[in-house]
C-alpha cells in the first residue's frame, strides 16, 4: 500500500511539470517541441482547468473505448469458469430438485414434480417407505447448532476482544494465541476433540464422570462436544473482526464515560456494543450462514453421520446433501434448495432487524 | 488534580496547604484516586486472569494433541490421565507412516493446491484488471452477477458440479490420477471473492500511473504485469496462502470426486486412515494424534512465516479457502 502511495505522489509530481509547460504555451500542439527538444503529449488536465480551451485532450479516452473487445478477453477466463461452475450449477440444482426419477449419469427424468420436497420433509413415501432422516435429524440438529453456537461464540468472542483491547502487556502474543484455531485443519482438530472427549479421555478424567460423549453416545450428549468444538473453531475469526472494530472506536466516548463515572458493564452495553453494531451484524450474518452449513465438524468428531455404525442421528442438512448426492440426487438437490431458502429468509430477517438496531 | 503544582494566582498558597474533599462523601481526592488505582489494578488482574484461562482453553487441544502423539497406547487409555507422557514415544511418528500414507497425500495436496492457485491467480488478475481499469459496456452488470454468486452457499453448486465433472469423464470406475487431479482442480480455478478483493486493490492504484504508462506507449497487458501486479503483491500473496490453506483443509469435494483413496488429499487421508495398532488390532490414539500433528504442523509453519498476510487477508476475506 505504502508503495502505491509513494509512487502516486511521484507520478503526480512528474505530471505537474508538463502542465506548467502547457500553461506557458497556450498555442501548444501535441508532438515534438523544438524549444525543449522533447516529445510532449497531454495526459492530465487536472491542474489547469482554466486553460481547458488552450489544448485538447487526445488519445486517452479513445484508447479506453477502443479496448472494449479486449476487456472481454481479459474477463473471458473468469466468466467461463463462473458460468460453468457457479451460475449454471445454481440454476441446474434448482431445476433438479423439481425432477421426477432423475438419473444423473444418463440425465433422464420422467417429468416435473414437487415430491422431492415432500420426500425430504417426510410427507410422501418412496416405494412405500418414508424418508425420515431429514426431518428427524438433519433439520433439528442444524437448528440446534445454529442457535446454540452462534450466540455463544459471538458473546464469548466479544468479551475476549474487549478484554484483549484493554490490556497492555502480551496483547500481540495473546492475539496470536486466540487466532491459532483458525490456522488448523478442521478434520485434524475434530479428531483431537474426539480424543479429549473419549470415554477414557481427559474431560471425563477431570470432571470425574464416565459419560460417553462420542462413540455410543446418545444424540443429545453428543451435541455437547460438537457445539463446544464449533464454538472453539469459530472464535478466532470473530475476535479478529471485533478487535479491528474496537480499535476504530473513538477514545473520547470512553473518556466521557469515565468523567460520568459510568460502571464498566454499562460502558460495554451502552457504548461498545452500539458502536460495534456494524461488526456484530456482519459476524452474526456470516456465522449464521456458516453454522447452517456445518459439516466438517461432524465428520471430524464422529467420522460418520452418527455416534455408532448405522446411526444417522448426527446428520446436518449439508451432511444429508452430500450423503444423498449420488444415490438420490433429486432429494439432495431439494435439501440444498431448502437450505438456500432458509439462509435467505434468515439473512433477510437479520437485515430487517439491523435497520433499527445498527448504527453506522 | 496534581497537588505538587502551585495554585495559579494565589501567592503564598501552595498545594500542600489545600486538601480538596468531595462534599457528599467526605472523602479526599487522594483517597478517591487511591481507590481508583486499586480498582484499576484489580480489574486489570481480573482481565488477565479471564483472558489467560480462556487462552489456556484455546491452546489445550493443541497441547493434548502433541502429548498424546508421544504417549504409549497403554498410557492413552489408562484411567489415570497424565499431562505429560511418562515414556516419550517418538516411534509413534515412525509407525504412523505405515498406517497413514502421508507422502502420497502430501504430494496430491501440493499438486492440487499449486494448480488451483495458479488458475485462480490468472483468472483473478485478468478479471480484477478488467473490472478495475478497463471501461466497457456491461461492466457493472457483469460485476453485479459476479457479486450475486457470492451470496449463494457453495453447497448449492456441489451437486451440479459433481454432475458436470462426471460428464467431462473425470469421475468413474476407471478414473486415473490425472482425471482425479483435474476433477479437484478445475472447478476451483475461479473465486469471485478474490476477484472482488483484487479489484478493490487495483482501484487504489492511481489512474495517473495508467495514463503515464499509456504515454510511454505501454499496452494494457504490459501495464498490468509490470505495474499493477507488483503493486498488488501483498494481496496476491494473501490470496495464494489462503488458497493453499483452503486446499489443505478441503475434505468434501475430494472425497466425492475421487474413487481411490490414493488420489485424495491430506484431510481425507487423515480421516480415512485406520491408525490401527498392529499388535492389538485396536485404534491407536497415539498414532492418530501423530497423524494430526503431521497435518497441523505445516499450517502452523505457514502461519508463523506469513502471519501478517494471513491475518490481513482473513480480516478482509472472512472466508476459509
Amino acid at each position: 500500500m505504502e508503495q502505491a502511495k509513494s509512487s502516486s505522489r511521484s507520478a503526480a509530481a512528474s505530471l505537474a511539470a508538463p502542465n506548467d509547460f502547457f500553461m506557458e504555451r497556450p498555442d501548444y500542439q501535441e508532438g515534438y517541441d523544438e524549444k525543449s527538444k522533447t516529445v510532449v503529449r497531454l495526459v492530465s488536465n487536472r491542474h489547469s482547468r482554466k486553460n481547458k480551451k488552450a489544448y485538447k485532450v487526445t488519445n486517452i479516452e479513445d484508447v479506453a473505448s477502443k479496448n472494449n473487445w479486449k476487456a472481454w478477453l481479459y474477463l473471458a477466463p473468469a466468466i467461463i469458469a463462473v458460468v460453468i461452475f457457479l451460475v449454471y450449477p445454481l440454476i441446474n440444482t434448482i431445476f433438479i430438485s423439481f425432477l421426477d426419477n432423475y438419473n444423473y449419469t444418463t440425465g433422464s427424468f420422467s417429468g416435473l414434480t414437487l415430491s422431492n420436497f415432500g420426500m425430504i420433509l417426510g410427507l410422501t413415501t418412496y416405494n412405500g417407505v418414508p424418508e425420515t432422516n431429514f426431518v428427524n435429524y438433519a433439520i433439528p440438529n442444524t437448528f440446534i447448532i445454529v442457535f446454540v453456537t452462534v450466540p455463544l461464540s459471538t458473546i464469548i468472542a466479544l468479551l475476549i476482544s474487549v478484554g484483549l483491547n484493554s490490556i497492555k502487556w502480551f496483547q500481540k502474543f495473546l492475539q496470536t494465541v486466540f487466532f491459532l484455531p483458525y490456522v488448523t485443519n478442521a478434520i485434524a482438530v475434530g479428531m483431537v476433540f474426539s480424543v479429549l472427549f473419549d470415554q477414557q479421555g481427559v474431560v471425563n478424567f477431570l470432571f470425574h464422570t464416565d459419560t460417553k460423549w462420542i462413540y455410543g453416545a446418545t444424540r443429545w450428549t453428543a451435541m455437547i462436544p460438537l457445539c463446544i468444538y464449533i464454538v472453539w473453531s469459530s472464535l478466532p475469526f470473530k475476535i479478529l473482526i471485533f478487535l479491528s472494530g474496537l480499535q476504530g472506536i473513538d477514545k473520547q466516548y470512553y473518556q466521557a464515560a469515565k468523567i460520568d463515572a459510568a460502571p464498566s458493564w454499562k460502558v460495554l452495553w451502552k457504548i461498545t456494543v452500539p458502536l460495534m453494531s456494524p461488526q456484530i451484524l456482519y459476524i452474526v450474518i456470516t456465522s449464521f450462514i456458516g453454522a447452517f452449513k456445518e459439516y466438517t465438524a461432524v465428520v471430524g468428531l464422529f467420522n460418520g453421520p452418527g455416534t455408532t455404525n448405522g446411526d444417522y442421528s448426527m446428520y446436518t442438512i449439508v451432511y444429508y446433501v452430500y450423503d444423498y448426492l449420488s444415490s438420490h440426487t433429486s432429494w439432495a438437490a431439494a435439501a440444498a434448495v431448502f437450505l438456500f431458502v432458509i439462509i435467505l429468509v434468515f439473512t433477510a430477517i437479520q437485515m430487517q432487524v439491523s435497520k433499527k438496531r445498527v448504527h453506522y | 488534580m496534581n497537588n505538587t503544582k502551585k495554585y495559579g494566582n494565589f501567592p503564598g498558597i501552595r498545594s500542600a496547604d489545600i486538601t480538596l474533599s468531595i462534599s457528599e462523601s467526605g472523602r479526599t481526592v487522594d483517597a478517591i484516586q487511591r481507590q481508583e488505582k486499586v480498582g484499576h489494578i484489580l480489574s486489570t488482574i481480573l482481565t488477565y486472569l479471564i483472558i489467560g484461562v480462556l487462552a489456556v482453553l484455546v491452546v489445550f487441544p493443541f497441547y493434548w494433541m502433541i502429548i498424546t502423539s508421544l504417549k504409549t497406547n497403554e498410557e492413552v487409555i489408562q484411567s489415570n490421565q497424565t499431562f505429560f507422557p511418562s515414556i516419550v514415544m517418538w516411534s509413534n511418528y515412525i509407525y504412523v507412516f505405515s498406517a497413514f500414507k502421508f507422502g502420497t497425500y502430501l504430494w496430491n495436496t501440493i499438486v492440487v493446491a499449486f494448480f488451483s492457485t495458479l488458475g485462480t491467480l490468472i483468472t483473478t488478475v485478468l478479471a480484477g484488471f478488467a473490472f478495475a481499469r478497463l471501461e466497457f459496456k456491461g461492466r457493472e452488470a457483469v460485476f453485479l452477477v459476479f457479486l450475486m454468486t457470492m451470496m449463494i452457499p457453495g453447497e448449492m453448486m456441489v451437486i451440479s458440479n459433481y454432475i458436470t465433472v462426471a460428464s467431462f469423464g473425470w469421475i468413474g470406475s476407471g478414473q486415473t490420477l490425472t482425471q482425479a487431479y483435474l476433477a479437484m482442480i478445475v472447478p476451483f480455478m475461479v473465486s469471485v471473492f478474490y476477484i472482488y478483493l483484487l479489484r478493490q486493490n487495483f482501484k487504489q492504484i492511481p489512474n495517473e500511473l495508467y495514463l503515464a504508462a499509456k504515454v510511454d506507449g505501454k499496452s494494457d497487458w504490459a501495464f498490468l504485469w509490470k505495474v499493477m501486479v507488483p503493486l498488488a503483491a501483498p494481496t496476491l500473496i494473501s490470496i495464494c496462502i489462503l488458497k493453499f490453506m483452503g486446499t489443505w483443509n478441503s475434505y468434501v469435494w475430494p472425497n466425492l470426486v475421487t474413487k481411490s483413496a490414493d488420489f485424495r488429499l491430506i484431510s481425507n487421508g487423515l480421516r480415512g486412515s485406520a491408525f490401527v495398532d498392529v499388535e492389538t488390532g485396536n485404534v491407536s490414539y497415539g498414532y492418530q494424534m501423530a497423524g494430526t500433528v503431521l497435518v497441523t504442523v505445516p499450517l502452523f509453519l505457514l502461519f508463523v512465516i506469513f502471519r501478517k498476510y494471513i491475518m490481513h487477508g482473513v480480516g478482509r476475506a472472512g472466508i476459509k479457502g
